[in-house]
């Protein structure tokens, strides 16, 4: 399942749309880092939404994506955690740490330009 | 609906697939989405530890009956290595395959009721039940 990622200005915007296996997370990873690399970008929204389990292996690919993506001096946001998946991290001890996150797409690409404004 | 489930881990597309039935068993039940999600979440983490360790195993999903509720229960089960120390392997932070550590009594959480039965070079098998409230 390939996660498609969008450009947008500054920011590339990737949108989960179904449950991705732990070869398809890999995957995600690594061709996320090569678009931020390829695209200079400021900023990165992980979109969530249509996930329905967050186990330890999809929490801590994404926390790696973060903080690749911070070495590239660029911000990530995940955004859309759903509630129950939320309060089921949260039981299962994984606090995503150290990651931006935002409610939605709409909230999330305000933190990057607030970002991006205050480190211009 | 049935009554009993059975779903072979081999890889980590059973994973996937394990806990997608897994929620469909457990909405059918009547769980709540939210309790359908911790039950999901768990299925998810025994078949990573299935896949991780002994490579391959099965998770078996059953509907139990208990005198006042209904319930799942989960059994996955491998003839893997086996856990040398559960007490240690039940802490919170201990791993032995550089993961986040956090498997078993994260599951643990997640569920009511949680036993693991382990034996080295023989297997481990791990029962964890939701009842419906």
């Amino acid at each position: 399942m390939e996660v498609p990622i969008l450009k947008q200005g500054d920011f590339l915007i990737a949108t989960v749309q179904a449950a991705l296996t732990d070869a398809d997370l890999l995957h995600f990873r690594r061709a996320l880092i090569q678009q931020v690399v390829r695209c200079r970008s400021q900023g990165v929204i992980v979109d969530v939404t249509s996930l329905d389990v967050m186990d330890s292996f999809a929490s801590r690919t994404l926390r790696e994506i973060a903080q690749m993506i911070r070495l590239r001096g660029a911000q990530t946001v995940i955004v859309g955690i759903q509630p129950e998946v939320a309060f089921a991290m949260v039981q299962l001890g994984l606090t995503l740490e150290n990651v931006a996150t935002a409610l939605d797409l709409e909230e999330g690409l305000a933190h990057l330009k607030q970002k991006s404004e205050s480190t211009a | 609906m049935e009554n009993e489930i059975q779903v072979p881990i081999n890889s980590d597309q059973d994973i996937v697939a394990a806990r997608q039935k897994g929620r469909s068993l457990a909405v059918a039940l009547g769980f709540s989405s939210g309790d359908a999600t911790l039950i999901a979440t768990a299925i998810s983490e025994l078949a990573r530890n299935i896949v991780t360790y002994a490579q391959c195993g099965k998770i078996r999903l059953t509907v139990i009956n208990g005198s006042t509720r209904q319930g799942i229960q989960l059994v996955a089960q491998d003839q893997g290595p086996g856990i040398p120390d559960i007490q240690q392997a039940l802490r919170d932070g201990f791993s032995t395959s550089g993961s986040l550590g956090l498997g078993l009594p994260g599951v643990k959480r997640l569920v009511d009721e949680f036993a693991i039965v382990s034996e080295e070079n023989r297997g481990t098998t791990v029962t964890a039940t939701k009842w419906k409230p």
